[in-house]
Parts: C-alpha cells; sequence; structure tokens
C-alpha cells in the first residue's frame, strides 16, 4: 500500500506525541516523588515545631513545712492539677538544699500539665470545663504562656510528656556512635587498603569482595540477631548498652566504609604510586605516605554517610535491647542506653495525643543533625574533589 | 577482678612495654649506625620492629586464651594469664633488641606483618557473614528441634501465644497447642513487598529514564541529590510518617468509596516503603542507563526512530539486566524492611488479598518475639531465628541473583564502573 506524504507526517506527528509524552510522564514521576518529599517535610514540621513549645503558667508557691512533706500543698487547690506534677516533686528537695526558703511565698513561671499545655496549643485535653476556665482567666492576665521549650533538651525520657525530653537518648547516641566509628572506621579502610593495594586477585580476595557487597544487602535486622545471639549470649556484653549496640551498627557500617574507601583509593592515580615506589619506598610506605593522604578526603565522606545512615538505623538495636525507658543521661559504655531513633520508636508507642509532638519534634532534632552530616558530607567532596 | 580493669591493666602495661621497646630499639639503630656501620633499614623502623616483636605475641597469646576461655570454658585464671602474657613480651623486647643489627631487613619484616595485620582485618567481614549465619543456625536448630520444620514452612496459622503457657508448664491450660505456621506472616510480607514496588519501580524508574535522557544537566545535579534526601530519611521516621499521616487518609479515602480499612492497613506501610526505596531503584538504574553506551543511541536517531521510541527500543532492553539487577535488591530490602512495617502494619498474622485489612510480617514477629517477656529459650523467642534464617536465605539469593544480573550487563557492554 502507498502512503501519501499526508499519511507519514501524521503518523511523524503521533510518534513525536507519543515521545513528548513520555517525556512528560518520566518528568511527573520526578515531580510525584519530589512532592512526596515535600509533603513529608511539611507534615513532619507542622507536627514537629510545636514540641518546642512548653506551656508555662505563673503560680503562687508556698515553702510552707507541710510542702516539704507533701509536694501537692505548695500550690494552691485551684490551679494545683494545672502545674506539672512531676515538676511539684522537686519543691522538697530544692527546700532541703535551700533551708532560707522556708515560710517564703513567691510568685515563679513553673511548668503546666501537659494537658494545659495542650489545651494552650488548641488541642483536644482532659481538663474539665472548670479547669479550663481556670487556663483562660490566667491566660487573659498573662500568667499563662507557651515559652521555648528548655525542658525538652535538658532532660531524659518520662512518662510525663511535659517532662519528657531528648537529652539522655542524644547522650547515648553519642557514645554508641564513638563505638561504631572506633570500630568500622580502622579496620574498614584497613579492608580497602589491603583489597586494592595489597592483595593479589586470587579466590580469597574474591570471596572476600563478594561478602562485602554481600554484606551491604543483608538486612538491618539480621545484623541485631547477630548482636543478641555473638556479642550478648556468647561473648556477654551488657545488653541495652552502647557498647553493644555500637558494635552491632559497626559491623553494619563497615561494609560501606568499605566501598567508600576502596572508591578512593582507585582514584589516586597509579602515577604517584610509580614515583613513590621508583624512590625506593616500600608498599606500606607508598600506602601510608602518598596514597592513603591523597584519598582522606574520599574515605572522610564515605565515613560520614555511613555514620548518618548508623545515627539513623533502629531495628538491630531493638533486638538488642537499646529501646530502654531511660530517664538519667547515660554516662558510660556499659550501662543501659538508649538512642534518639529508638527514643522516637518509644514515644511513637505512647498512646498521649501530647506525645506525637514529642515524637515529631525528635524526628526534626534527628533529621536535622542528619542533613548536616550529610552536607558536611557533600561540603567536604566539592572543597577538596580533584581532577587528576 | 573485673574484666575491665584486667583489661585496662594488660593494655597499660603493654604500652608502656611498647615505648620502652621503641626507645631501646631506637637507640640500639642509632648507635650502631654512629658507628659508621651501613644498616639495611633506618633507626625508626627498627624501632617498630621491636615494637611489633613485643606486643604482637602478647596480644595474639591474651586473645587465643580468652578464646578459649570462652570458647571451651576453661577457667584459666586472670592473674596468670596477665603475668604470662606480660612475661611473653619481655621475651619479645629482648628478642627484638637482639634482631636490630645492622644486615636485618627490618622494613620487609614490617611490610610481611604490616600485611598480615590487613589480610586479617579483611577477613572480619567474611567473620561477619560466618558469625550471622551461624548463629541463626544455630538457634534455629533449637527451634525445629521442638517444632516441626514442615509444619513451619506449611502451616497457615501462626499463634505462638499457647508457647506461654508451655513455658510455664501450664500447657494444659492452653486451648489450643502453640502453633507455628508462618505461611500467613511470608503472605503479608510479600503483599506489602509487592505494595511496595508497584510504587517504587514505576516512579523511580521514569524518574532514571527523565535524569538520564531528557533532563538538561542543570536540573539533574539539582534533583539527584535531593532524591537521594528520601533514602537518607531514618526508616523509623518512615513508620511514623506511615502510621501517623498516611494510614488515617487511606482509611479516609476508603471510606469515601464505601470500603472498610483497619488502622493497620497494608496499603500505608506499603506505599510509605516503596517512597523509601524510589531514590534506590532511580540511582541505581541512572547509572545503569547512563552506561548504555551512545553508539547505540546514535545509532537508533540516525535511523529515525524519535527519542521515545530510542528509549522504549533500544536504550531500556539494553539496561534491562542492570534494571532488573536494582529492582531485585530493592525487593531484598523491602522484604528485610523493618521499622515501618513493626510501627504501621499489625500484629495480626492474616491470610488475605485485600491490602486494605491488616497484616504482619516477617520482621515484625522477629521483633515481636524478641522484646517480648519471654525466656531466651522459648520456643517464641526461638522462632525469631528460625523466620530470620528464612529471611536471611531469600534475601541472599535474591542479592546474589542480582550480582550475576549485573555482572552480565557489565561483560556485555565493557563498563567498569558499575
Amino acid at each position: 500500500m502507498r502512503q501519501s506524504f499526508d499519511d507519514i507526517s501524521a503518523q511523524l506527528r503521533a510518534r513525536h506525541r507519543r515521545s513528548t509524552r513520555l517525556k512528560w510522564t518520566s518528568m511527573g514521576a520526578l515531580g510525584l516523588a519530589v512532592l512526596f518529599l515535600v509533603l513529608f517535610f511539611a507534615d513532619m514540621t507542622v507536627k514537629g515545631l510545636p514540641a518546642f513549645q512548653q506551656a508555662q503558667i505563673q503560680v503562687e508557691i508556698d515553702y510552707s513545712e507541710q510542702a516539704s512533706q507533701l509536694p501537692l500543698a505548695a500550690v494552691n487547690e485551684d490551679v494545683r492539677r494545672l502545674v506539672s506534677r512531676g515538676y511539684l516533686r522537686l519543691i522538697p528537695g530544692r527546700m532541703r538544699d535551700n533551708p532560707e526558703l522556708l515560710g517564703t511565698r513567691h510568685m515563679e513561671w513553673v511548668l503546666a500539665d501537659g494537658q494545659v499545655d495542650q489545651y494552650l496549643k488548641g488541642h483536644h485535653t482532659r481538663l474539665s470545663a472548670n479547669e479550663q476556665a481556670t487556663v483562660e482567666a490566667l491566660k487573659q492576665e498573662g500568667r499563662a504562656e507557651l515559652r521555648f521549650n528548655t525542658t525538652f533538651f535538658t532532660n531524659g525520657d518520662s512518662k510525663m510528656p511535659e517532662l519528657a525530653g531528648i537529652a539522655s537518648a542524644a547522650m547515648g547516641t553519642v557514645f554508641t556512635l564513638l563505638v561504631t566509628i572506633a570500630v568500622a572506621f580502622p579496620i574498614g579502610v584497613m579492608t580497602a587498603v589491603y583489597l586494592e593495594e595489597f592483595a593479589p586477585d586470587n579466590r580469597f580476595t574474591q570471596l572476600i569482595e563478594i561478602n562485602i557487597n554481600n554484606l551491604a544487602a543483608i538486612p538491618s535486622i539480621l545484623f541485631g540477631l547477630l548482636g543478641l545471639a555473638v556479642f550478648i549470649s556468647f561473648f556477654g556484653v551488657p545488653r541495652s548498652s552502647p557498647v553493644v549496640g555500637g558494635l552491632t551498627l559497626a559491623l553494619m557500617t563497615l561494609p560501606v566504609i568499605i566501598i567508600a574507601t576502596r572508591t578512593a583509593l582507585r582514584s589516586v592515580p597509579d602515577s604517584i604510586r610509580h614515583a613513590a615506589f621508583g624512590v625506593g619506598c616500600s608498599r606500606w610506605q607508598v600506602v601510608r605516605d602518598h596514597v592513603l593522604p591523597l584519598a582522606m578526603p574520599g574515605i572522610m565522606t564515605g565515613s560520614i554517610i555511613g555514620l548518618a545512615q548508623a545515627m539513623g538505623e533502629t531495628a538491630p538495636l531493638i533486638i538488642v535491647g537499646m529501646v530502654a525507658f531511660i530517664p538519667d543521661v547515660t554516662n558510660s559504655f556499659t550501662e543501659a542506653a538508649t538512642v534518639l531513633p529508638a527514643q522516637i520508636f518509644t514515644w511513637a508507642g505512647e498512646p498521649d495525643r501530647a506525645f506525637i509532638e514529642k515524637t515529631s519534634g525528635g524526628i526534626l532534632v534527628l533529621l536535622a543533625v542528619l542533613v548536616t552530616l550529610n552536607a558536611t558530607a557533600v561540603v567536604l567532596r566539592k572543597k577538596f574533589e580533584r581532577r587528576w | 577482678m573485673q574484666t575491665n580493669q584486667l583489661l585496662a591493666m594488660f593494655c597499660g602495661a603493654l604500652l608502656v612495654l611498647g615505648l620502652v621497646a621503641y626507645l631501646l630499639g631506637r637507640s640500639k639503630a642509632t648507635r650502631v649506625r654512629a658507628s659508621g656501620t651501613a644498616m639495611y633499614a633506618q633507626p625508626d623502623q627498627y624501632a617498630w620492629f621491636t615494637v611489633l616483636s613485643t606486643a604482637g605475641p602478647a596480644l595474639a597469646i591474651g586473645a587465643i586464651a580468652s578464646f578459649i576461655m570462652l570458647l571451651l570454658g576453661a577457667d584459666i585464671p586472670p592473674m596468670l594469664l596477665l603475668a604470662s602474657c606480660l612475661a611473653i613480651a619481655c621475651v619479645g623486647l629482648v628478642i627484638g633488641i637482639n634482631m636490630v643489627r645492622p644486615d636485618f631487613h627490618a622494613r620487609q619484616a614490617i611490610e610481611r606483618v604490616i600485611r598480615f595485620i590487613l589480610a586479617g582485618a579483611a577477613m572480619i567481614s567474611i567473620f561477619t557473614t560466618l558469625g550471622i549465619l551461624l548463629s541463626i543456625v544455630f538457634e534455629a536448630v533449637r527451634f525445629f528441634n521442638m517444632q516441626n520444620f514442615w509444619d513451619f514452612i506449611t502451616g497457615t496459622v501462626w499463634n505462638p501465644g499457647a508457647s506461654f503457657l508451655e513455658a510455664a508448664g501450664r500447657a494444659e491450660e492452653g486451648a489450643t497447642a502453640a502453633q507455628f505456621g508462618s505461611v500467613p506472616l511470608f503472605a503479608g510480607t510479600f503483599m506489602i513487598t509487592f505494595i511496595a514496588m508497584l510504587v517504587a519501580i514505576p516512579v523511580g524508574l521514569l524518574s532514571a529514564i527523565y535524569m538520564s535522557e531528557f533532563a538538561p544537566q542543570r536540573v539533574r545535579t539539582v534533583f539527584k541529590p535531593v532524591l537521594e534526601v528520601l533514602a537518607g530519611i531514618p526508616t523509623v521516621v518512615y513508620g511514623f510518617f506511615a502510621a501517623i499521616t498516611v494510614a488515617p487518609i487511606i482509611v479516609a479515602v476508603a471510606g469515601f468509596f464505601g470500603l472498610e480499612a483497619s488502622f493497620n492497613n497494608a496499603l500505608a506501610p506499603g506505599i510509605v516503603m516503596g517512597i523509601m526505596i524510589i531514590p534506590f531503584i532511580s540511582s541505581l538504574s541512572d547509572d545503569v542507563i547512563n552506561s548504555v553506551p551512545d553508539s547505540m543511541r546514535q545509532g537508533s536517531l540516525a535511523l529515525g526512530l524519535t527519542r521515545g521510541e530510542m528509549i522504549r527500543d533500544i536504550v531500556i532492553p539494553a539496561a534491562l539486566p542492570g534494571i532488573i539487577s536494582a529492582s531485585l535488591l530493592a525487593v531484598s530490602r523491602a522484604l528485610g524492611e523493618t521499622m515501618i512495617v513493626v510501627m504501621a502494619a499489625g500484629m495480626r498474622p492474616n491470610l488475605s488479598f485485600n491490602p486494605l485489612e491488616d497484616m504482619t510480617t516477617v520482621t515484625v514477629r522477629i521483633v515481636a518475639a524478641l522484646t517480648g517477656d519471654q525466656e531466651f529459650g522459648s520456643a517464641e523467642t526461638l522462632s525469631a531465628f528460625a523466620l530470620g534464617l528464612v529471611l536471611f536465605a531469600v534475601t541472599l539469593t535474591l542479592n546474589l541473583v542480582s550480582v550475576i544480573m549485573i555482572r552480565r550487563f557489565r561483560e556485555k557492554y565493557r563498563v567498569n564502573n558499575l
């Protein structure tokens, strides 16, 4: 059959239309992915920002004899329910430390109960109509307001939402990551140096290579099972401690560091090695004095990314018991501790509405740290990037 | 005495001995050189060799002894062990000093030791894999001593609760015996994985096509890292997002269409997991598509194909092994993903094809079994390891197949950077 030119150009138009359609569809897919990201960050920010504010009310504290025994007596009965019980519990201790307070009365800004906090933020609360009226009256007098929530950054976990904070989890994260990096970094770099600079290409090194790639793709929860069975049951490392968590995460981070280090080592041109060998350096001297320093920026970038991954990991830590309720700030490698993601997980399981806010607040802090870490990695790469 | 005190003493003593060894070795080497004798190595290298000969054997003996104590339960008095290790260190020190002679190749000796240490570090990855395999297999075997393996693989009822009474010696109080049929768990896992792939593969692949074939370089440098932010978000955060934000939306939308949806529906974790995996697929596919030789593009355009036809008929088929490999890795990730499903999927084993119902997954039950208040030897706790073993086997297979696929692609187009 013969085709007219009109037919052919119509066909061509249709073909080009299809091509354009593919272009727009694929662009739409990318847009969709970015839209997810935007929605996600918007949602977390809206939910989490209120956590950085906390209701405080101004009440008269009566440092009477009675209050040193029964802390509830320190505040007037009509506002008693509105003050954080956890805060009131601290009063007898404070009176013991400062005996001159006895018998005096002060107007003070104190931490309000979680329910008052929720009321002031316009959420549903369990306050009675009467109590709501009192809060409203206090608010009119300027004696109840939302202030910056320092407790959130200085306190450990608590069952009372107004007292719950991320300090202990943050400390636990620092300890755990110290263990992780202390174990994973040297071993990872050494492995990579061996594979790139020393090892002959034989069955043994191929086995190691396949192994490393495989380790990178093993589900993280299986590392938790390893930690539980080997570190805790077999070696008797204390459960829930930063040591066991850090070791487990170190094994998980190892492949990331190895792969990044190998790429960095490979990008150092051979001419550097030839020159060093030429002046009589031994293999180790070439690596130590020439190749490693040149590869260092790349190694650092990879390690930071690995560290950021480890920092966000939760599943293996749940298995080795790092979801404990930790009200005090940890200061040892062997005590029970919790980490930020685990704290987020614990809070997410609390039924109280106020904890949703705490969870999102914790998430914002965690994301901020992770974004900073990743941005540092990017900046490092940009700054030290070298085209040979 | 406490183990860590002992360890501190050991390390402290070894550090002091090492320092002494360095100084002595160096001073001897310097003295010999000052006397005018030509030496094979620098004084520093002799000094380091002395340090190695002091610390190396002592560390090795200490490590071996502690392993014997842990593995075989042999009871060596710790003070004796400490003393003998330090004695060996002293002997090593003397030998090392003696070796500082002009005709001794200290540099080569150090080189050999360092190569040995580096190879040892490289072995750790193998030990880790072995450790994972052995620890899981070991506990799983204990589980299969209690429960029938065939029932575990083919059973359709997962009801470990009754084992709690059994463990307490009150088996007759439980109305039914504990049942460990893993089919509903795997069905739930595959369902959620399937939903995730339904989201991740089209979006990820199309994004990759746009970025590598259509987008100008500028767009690409902006959006690739932006997408990778999605990969950097911790899974616990995704889990919270799925449970708090996405699940209620799905319930509301389902309600709008007159459907009943559970708040722990399989759709929410599936969709969110899909979002999590998008950058994984897009980034890998982007690499693969970019590695398809340009000559193929030029050839097909020269023959009069439109850009769309070139992508559909030439580039994608060529890149297919790599794309399949990326998708398999993504499936393996989704199967093993824990936090999203722990937080957003249900706890109830449910054999159903309706994604609006609640379902549970393998990883959820692993976490549930190990965070309960059971003793470690109970069937429920050990069931976690049996589930872990199957998970390990499945993901390992997927990973290996994916490696083979990518290798095939690499050989076909002689690409080096994949």
